[in-house]
């Protein structure tokens, strides 16, 4: 806990503390821990002077703002139309077979989240996700395990 | 009646290999700035945002404002179903972008200005961030005290709209406001702000450098120059294009669609569906005199073949807007939730057909009654969508 409120505290003093920060702010939380705890929620607002529920008001208005724990890599997968004609149930289905974790959920070792979003915005290179910042597209659900596989080593050799 | 359209013209304009950004600032910079303003005025170019207010009045009413302070901001929000064509211009052409960005900050008096940068996007940053090096070194050898920075989007389809993106970059919930006044006045932190799309800025560059003469070669009349469109769906060739503007969507089904088209999706979620019978009489462009319907586009073009449901388009446009909605005025908020539920109980047979005229004056309601373009755009896909395609929303 020490911890993040030392984070914290750097971050209000590397953005400041008027409201136009407070959005980076977050958004640099979230990168690390991937949600916004009720902790860090109320060391943000005593760092900057800004009412807790106005930071809670904005942070729960922003969809890549969690406000519920998440896991270290969160997947997004793009559910606009042509995504979904393109083969997103498939794509869906072969993430939540190899996590064995359904739509929502996060796995036991907090490892992977599974979400759907909005046009990402690759519909010439359908279907697409994110996975925290980095995007894959033109997916098939051989590319999916893959894909998890390598994320899955990376955490392994943490 | 003989009017002005156009054959399909695949244009190399934006995309073109240029590297003259500080020679041509430099050049504009030795004229007036009325001479610019006229400039960009007569080019006749149109936001390529989606709501095609034309540029060079923009600047104009900012460069009026005595307030001190101003902005220029960089609307790469890009949110809108089907469009991805301002990542590209940001991926490729950063820096025609960053050159319309100073030619405007020149004029209107501002010395800072953003790039809202989607939060989908975010990988873009490193790349961005070694531009904006390059760009502020031509800006002290221009001797122009004027700063770009980056502000990054947090996954909410609402912060496009320009209001709704000032309030997200002031720490606010992403929530439009009333308009007037408008960003020209008053805009971030309430000063005057001009707020253009990526693709508007890149085609300011191009009129600096190559005048409102040649930019007005392309086009037609109220729609002048090239557009970049996005193009996806049902085509063999998915991508980005720049095309002239006035072509008809009959010429455009010819070249990208894959022979089975049914129906295209003109303007992303928030446009139009441009049924078969229509492709001939529908030409894409802003508001003007051409022959059957113009339809004004952030340059989203989705295609569907036959073997498409209709209703699953609809369906999934309005899962979108409700979830979007940024919940703040109730004709929208309770109007797209009701939207919703009504198509699946037709759908279902738990309502009778007759009740789809009853979701049309919903529609109709919330286009006079929504506080923003959203809430006021829902009515475009869902009366298209309806009227062309009822059957398929009742069997
Ligand atoms: C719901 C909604 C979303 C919008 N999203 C975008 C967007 O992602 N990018 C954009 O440039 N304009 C968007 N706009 C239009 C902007 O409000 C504004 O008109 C535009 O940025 C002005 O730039 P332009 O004149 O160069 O087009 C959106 C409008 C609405 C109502
Ligand atoms: S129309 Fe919809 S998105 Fe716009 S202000 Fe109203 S609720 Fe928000």
């Amino acid at each position: 806990m020490n911890n993040q409120a030392e984070f914290v505290k750097d971050l209000v003093t590397e953005h400041g503390t008027n409201r136009e920060s407070l959005l980076p702010i977050l958004q640099a939380v979230v990168e690390k821990d991937r949600f916004l705890s009720e902790n860090a929620i109320l060391k943000i607002a005593e760092e900057t002077n800004i009412p807790a529920a106005d930071v809670y008001g904005t942070a729960s208005f922003y969809s890549f703002l969690d406000i519920v724990p998440r896991g270290k890599y969160v997947i997004r997968v793009c559910k606009t139309i042509t995504c979904a004609m393109k083969g997103k149930n498939q794509i869906l289905l072969a993430l939540e077979d190899f996590l064995k974790i359904k739509l929502g959920d996060t796995t036991p070792d907090k490892l992977f989240t599974i979400l759907e979003t909005n046009c990402l915005g690759w519909c010439h290179k359908a279907p697409a996700m994110l996975v925290n910042d980095d995007v894959y597209t033109e997916l098939t659900p051989n590319m999916v395990v893959d894909i998890l596989s390598a994320y899955k080593a990376e955490a392994d050799k943490e | 009646m003989t009017t002005k359209t156009k054959q399909l013209n695949r244009i190399d304009l934006i995309f073109k290999n240029e590297n003259d950004c500080k020679e041509i600032l430099q050049k504009s910079f030795d004229r007036s700035h009325e001479e610019i303003i006229n400039e960009m005025v007569n080019s006749g170019l149109k936001g390529r945002g989606g709501a095609g207010f034309p540029t060079g009045l923009k600047w104009k009413l900012t460069a009026e404002e005595t307030e001190k302070k101003k902005y220029v901001i960089c609307n790469a929000d890009e949110g809108e179903p089907g469009t991805f064509k301002d990542r590209e211009i940001l991926t490729r052409v950063p820096h025609k972008v960053l050159a319309g960005m100073a030619m405007c900050a020149k004029i209107i008096g501002a010395k800072e200005g953003y790039i809202y940068l989607r939060g989908e996007y975010k990988f873009l940053v490193p790349q961005l961030r070694d531009e904006l090096k390059k760009f502020h070194k031509i800006m002290d050898e221009l001797n122009l005290d004027f700063v770009v920075d980056i502000f990054l989007g947090s996954g909410a389809y609402i912060c496009g709209e320009e209001s709704a993106l000032f309030e997200s970059m002031e720490g606010k919930r992403g929530e439009p406001r009333n308009k007037p006044p408008y960003p020209t006045q008053c805009g971030y932190l309430n000063k005057p702000t001009v707020i253009n799309n990526v693709e508007t800025l890149a085609h300011s560059y191009t009129i600096m450098k190559y005048g409102a003469k040649k930019f007005r070669e392309l086009g037609v009349k109220d729609s002048w120059g090239s557009k970049v469109f996005s193009v996806s769906g049902d085509t063999p060739i998915p991508g980005i294009y720049e095309l002239e503007l006035g072509m008809s969507v009959q010429d455009f089904v010819d070249d990208f669609g894959d022979g089975d088209t049914k129906a295209v999706q003109v303007g992303g979620a928030s446009g139009f569906l441009v049924p078969r019978k229509r492709f001939a009489k529908s030409h894409i462009g802003y508001q003007g005199k051409l022959t059957g319907v113009s339809l004004p586009t952030g340059g989203s073009m989705m295609i569907f073949n036959s073997s498409r449901s209709m209703y699953n388009v609809l369906n999934n446009y309005l899962d979108f807007f409700e979830e979007e909605s940024c919940g703040q005025c109730t004709p929208c908020r309770v109007g797209c939730q009701q939207l919703l539920k009504g198509i699946k109980a037709v759908k279902r047979g738990e309502k009778p057909a007759a009740y789809l005229d009853k979701l049309l004056k919903l529609t109709d309601t919330m286009r006079l009654t929504a506080k923003c373009g959203l809430g006021q755009s829902v009515a475009n896909s869902f009366s298209s969508i309806v009227e062309n395609f009822r059957e398929e929303m009742i069997y």
